[in-house]
């Protein structure tokens, strides 16, 4: 194979490497929501998700979460096609709504714990923070991946290296958006359902 | 570095986006609406709010992460993920409370309490 | 002051050194095998060659020996569990060895180190060195990574044996049930050396599955479609698979009882809502599929082995391959059949019987269809295939103790009895042990250019098989009549200690056949100038043994376009040579300390999470992730070995074997 022909290989590689860590991460959140299907009405005498979940809140969480899928689609659509300051904008979009995101959730967290409703309540609690929790997690990691890629993408002038990491970032970013759709449901509309 | 000529003109992958975007907004609306104003009773609301997320699942699947184009390996590792997945949820709640109804839905320290209280251990 | 120590050093204190004799002795024999160690590479100026060679190798075959000798040192810890375990219930306590306290932590730490450091170090070990010339390539599909995995496998293995220094370790065994492993009835830790051990050694695990399930789909030789690939590889890919999808479970539910212990969350608490029930219900989701990762790659050595020594293919490919698909799948169905007396009801447990009745299935038939590769083959009993033998009457033993367990009603008498421990360690030693045995007495040759002695090898094999038989035979027995696991003594008056004795008996012959074993390597390695062979010592059917002896780092000068099963076979047959190729420049990856530095840091992180030194904690963490970053974001991870160079390589050889 020639040099240009196993960088080609070696990209469908990395695409089918990550996928599959993400496939790995779909199992790892099944684990946590089967565990909080399994503690949901275990609230020791404490709140139930209908009396601490605000919902309108929530909605706005998600309208965030997925308009911010949108915007890193057209930076990936931008970046493999040339259009270097358009990919800029839209991954600066993304970033801020996924730091909007994040800080309405931390807020959120804030609120329960300062009511008296931390993790070390109950075991719903414990399995409500723990889910919504590592999905904030990876939301983080994300965008410290998004913003060492922003500066690398300007520093380098769009090196194809980016280029094809930025593609991976997609797939996380999506990914996550996923999750958060099951979480919204399960844990918020279903969980606040009177 | 010019935009490359080919794909310049193509809008077919940013109307995937949009029309991706549009259809996640109407079903995470639509399922918000149902539950709020509490349009059918709770169970059966269960079932039709887990409908649209599965919807929307595959909404982004298709045309967020092209699922389907491509290598045949992301489906088939997809499928299988699935499985367990399924596997792993259905199972645990399955047995879990199987074991919760014959432990008579008390905690273990409950549980102490009531063999206290009624067996005299 | 005292609260500024208690900020820098956590929950450290100068008491934790202290423990009592067997185990400080141990304590203070391994620091002494280190420093004698530090000092032999000082004297000897090696520290160079070991950091150029080993630490900073990306070479698969260099890591998969560094992955063999790490589980061997481990199987030696572990083996050493095991007499202790033994003496102490042949002598039924009478002689005081160990109070039940060490007890408990004994038969804990040798369970998780038999599990976790041996059974997948030794897997993975074989994964690297085989794999990737079986399929002709070159490497696995991420080096880096495959760097990464084995130093976080490494940093797990120095958190397991850190308690026998400074602390202690967890005394729920090696699955750690809450609530005794909870923070109230486990306020030490234990039972945090436990979770950070393995959690840090399973993401490494995971990590290796996906990079070995990408290499086998992606970089398998020109015109090596699926089915010709060699079964030992689609063994390989089999296990992957499981890996890939059942560690995170256990990934997770680490997670949830380090944070029920660190953060005081209620996952598995006996009270405010905790369920532990829920616990066992996770971890064995994952821990069933455990058992055939480990399994399956040992089914795949057996199959080459077989074919092999039989000079003949292997029967029934298709099937084997069919039935190692089964049982992966399968595999993820019936976890349950290990806690059927938790309080299910008739419908879960009957489910849950059916299907673990079912999964022996495709296990028998691989049994058959390696009998039937025998039947009108020449067989030559070469010290691999011995061990073959061995497992084929041990396996089938302990499967049939399987289906008679997998019955419910039946399995409630014999939960957590002896009868139980008998059955678990004749599926892994019979199966994953003498896997690992035969696979090393057959490929040393090909990686090493000397054979290990085979009288020897031949007398290690009848004492392993002997012993383990004296070992195991009373506890099944003893398991019948009743006797519990984990005991540290029995009720005298039972009549039992005649079994235990002869169970003692049984572990001194095995280790003679460990001893045999060790004397083995040492003699060969001392007789190797009289044992060169070149590279198909016992004319091999697969493309490993294609390859130069020892191999050069790039596996072939030019990799081999494949047209049948196998392939190298066929070539010999057709007195087919790999035609005077024509060289092409080879690109491989550079060394790299990364792999070591992230092990370093997450060492770093699980002793500071346990310890309670959350400065330390941090430092860790940040260590990881700038470390990964910086790694993650090197645009040239290659150098290039020039056409010109291979050629030079290539003559070295030829004029070797001219």
């Amino acid at each position: 194979m020639s040099r240009a022909e196993e960088e080609v290989a070696n990209q469908e590689k990395k695409t089918l490497g990550f996928w599959i860590y993400l496939m790995t991460d779909c199992v790892l959140f099944a684990a946590l929501f089967a565990t909080f299907a399994v503690l949901r009405g275990n609230t020791a005498g404490g709140p139930s998700g209908l009396e601490i979940f605000d919902l309108p809140f929530v909605l706005v969480e998600t309208m965030l979460l997925l308009t911010s899928s949108f915007t890193i689609g057209m930076a990936l659509l931008g970046s493999v096609r040339g259009y270097h300051k358009q990919t800029i904008f839209w991954l600066i979009a993304t970033f801020a709504l996924g730091v909007a995101f994040l800080s309405m959730e931390l807020y959120e967290f804030n609120m329960l714990v300062a009511e008296g409703n931390s993790w070390q309540q109950s075991g719903f609690l414990s399995a409500y923070f723990t889910l919504v929790g590592a999905h904030g997690l990876h939301i983080a990691v994300g965008l410290l991946w998004m913003a060492v890629l922003l500066i690398r993408l300007v520093h380098f002038k769009f090196r194809k290296t980016d280029i094809n990491r930025l593609a991976l970032l997609g797939l996380f970013w999506h990914f996550l958006d996923v999750v958060w759709i099951f979480i919204f449901t399960i844990v918020y509309l279903v969980g606040g359902m009177a | 570095m010019k935009p490359t000529l080919s794909h310049r003109h193509s809008p077919a992958q940013y109307v995937s986006y949009v029309v991706g975007f549009i259809l996640s907004i109407v079903t995470t609306v639509l399922a918000y609406y149902l539950v709020v104003n509490e349009v059918w009773p709770k169970e059966m609301l269960i079932y039709v709010v887990m409908g649209i997320a599965v919807v929307q699942l595959v909404v982004q699947l298709v045309f967020f992460l092209h699922l389907g184009r491509g290598s045949r390996w992301k489906l088939l590792t997809f499928w299988f993920a699935l499985l367990v997945v399924l596997v792993v949820v259905v199972g645990s709640l399955w047995i879990m409370h199987n074991l919760d109804y014959n432990m008579m839905n008390m905690s273990p320290d409950q549980m102490e309490q009531y063999m206290v209280e009624n067996e005299g251990i | 002051m005292q609260d500024f120590l208690q900020m820098v050093f956590g929950r450290l204190t100068p008491q934790d050194f202290v423990h009592e004799p067997i185990m400080a002795g141990a304590g203070i024999g391994m620091v002494l095998a280190l420093l004698a160690a530090f000092a032999g590479l000082t004297i000897f100026k090696k520290w160079g060659w070991l950091w150029r060679n080993w630490i900073t190798a990306l070479d698969p075959k260099k890591i998969g020996i560094m992955y063999i000798v790490v589980a061997v040192i481990m199987l030696l810890r572990g083996f050493a569990d095991a007499l202790l375990l033994r003496a102490q219930q042949a002598t039924n306590g009478s002689a005081e060895l160990l109070n039940s306290d060490h007890f408990q932590q004994i038969f804990s730490a040798h369970g998780s180190i038999m599990i976790f450091f041996v059974g997948m170090g030794l897997i993975f070990g074989l994964f690297n060195l085989i794999v990737p010339s079986q399929i002709g390539s070159r490497d696995v599909a991420f080096p880096f990574l495959n760097s990464v995995s084995f130093w976080l496998f490494t940093a797990g293995m120095i958190l397991i044996n850190m308690p026998m220094v400074v602390g202690e370790f967890s005394t729920a065994g090696w699955l750690a049930y809450p609530p005794l492993s909870g923070l109230e009835y486990s306020p030490g830790v234990g039972v945090d050396y436990w979770i950070w051990s393995l959690q840090v050694a399973g993401i490494g695990s995971m990590l290796s599955g996906i990079n070995f399930f990408v290499t086998i789909i992606k970089m398998r030789a020109p015109g090596m479609t699926l089915l010709k690939m060699p079964i030992f590889t689609w063994s390989v890919l089999t296990s992957v698979s499981l890996i890939m999808f059942a560690f995170p479970i256990l990934t997770v539910t680490l997670a949830l009882l380090s944070l029920d212990r660190t953060l005081g969350m209620h996952f598995f608490t006996s009270m405010a809502g905790g369920n532990p029930m829920m616990y066992v219900n996770l971890i064995w989701a994952w821990g069933h599929p455990e058992v055939y990762i480990l399994v399956l790659p040992a089914f795949g050595v057996f199959s080459e082995v077989v074919a092999t020594f039989s000079k003949k293919k292997l029967f029934g490919y298709t099937s084997m391959v069919i039935a190692l698909i089964a049982i992966a799948v399968l595999s993820f169905t019936v976890w349950l059949h290990h806690f059927f007396t938790m309080g299910a009801g008739a419908d879960v447990n009957t489910f849950f019987g059916i299907m673990t009745m079912v999964i022996a299935i495709p296990t028998g038939v691989k049994v058959f269809n390696w009998i039937f590769t025998m039947y009108r083959g020449r067989v030559e009993f070469k010290t691999p295939m011995l061990w073959f033998m061995g497992f084929i009457v041990t396996f089938t033993l302990g499967g049939l103790a399987g289906v008679m367990m997998s019955v419910p009603a039946v399995d409630f008498q014999f939960h957590n009895s002896l009868f139980l421990v008998a059955h678990f360690h004749t599926m892994i030693v019979g199966g994953v042990l003498f896997g690992t045995f035969a696979a090393i007495t057959y490929w040393f040759p090909k990686f090493a250019g000397f054979t290990l002695n085979e009288k020897l090898g031949k007398i290690a094999f009848w004492f392993w098989i002997v012993g383990f038989m004296v070992a195991f035979i009373p506890l099944y027995i003893l398991g019948f009549m009743g006797a519990t696991r984990r005991l540290d003594h029995y009720d005298p008056s039972m009549g039992w200690q005649g079994l235990f004795i002869v169970a003692g008996f049984g572990v001194v012959l095995i280790g003679i056949g460990v001893f045999f074993q060790v004397l083995q390597l040492v003699y060969s390695i001392w007789k190797r100038n009289e044992n060169r062979v070149g590279n198909d010592p016992w004319g091999g059917r697969t493309l490993e043994w294609a390859m130069h002896t020892p191999p050069p780092e790039y596996n072939f000068a030019v990799i081999p376009t494949v047209t049948n099963r196998d392939e190298y076979w066929e070539l010999k047959k057709k007195k087919k040579t790999l035609k005077e190729p024509e060289y092409e420049d080879i690109w491989l990856p550079k060394n790299s300390a990364a792999g070591a530095i992230v092990g370093l840091f997450a060492l770093i992180f699980g002793g500071a999470i346990i310890w309670h030194m959350w400065w330390l904690m941090v430092i860790g963490l940040v260590g990881v992730v700038v470390t990964l970053i910086i790694r993650l974001t090197n645009d040239e991870p290659d150098y290039k070995l020039s056409a010109a160079k291979v050629a030079k390589h290539e003559l070295k050889f030829k004029e070797k074997t001219v």
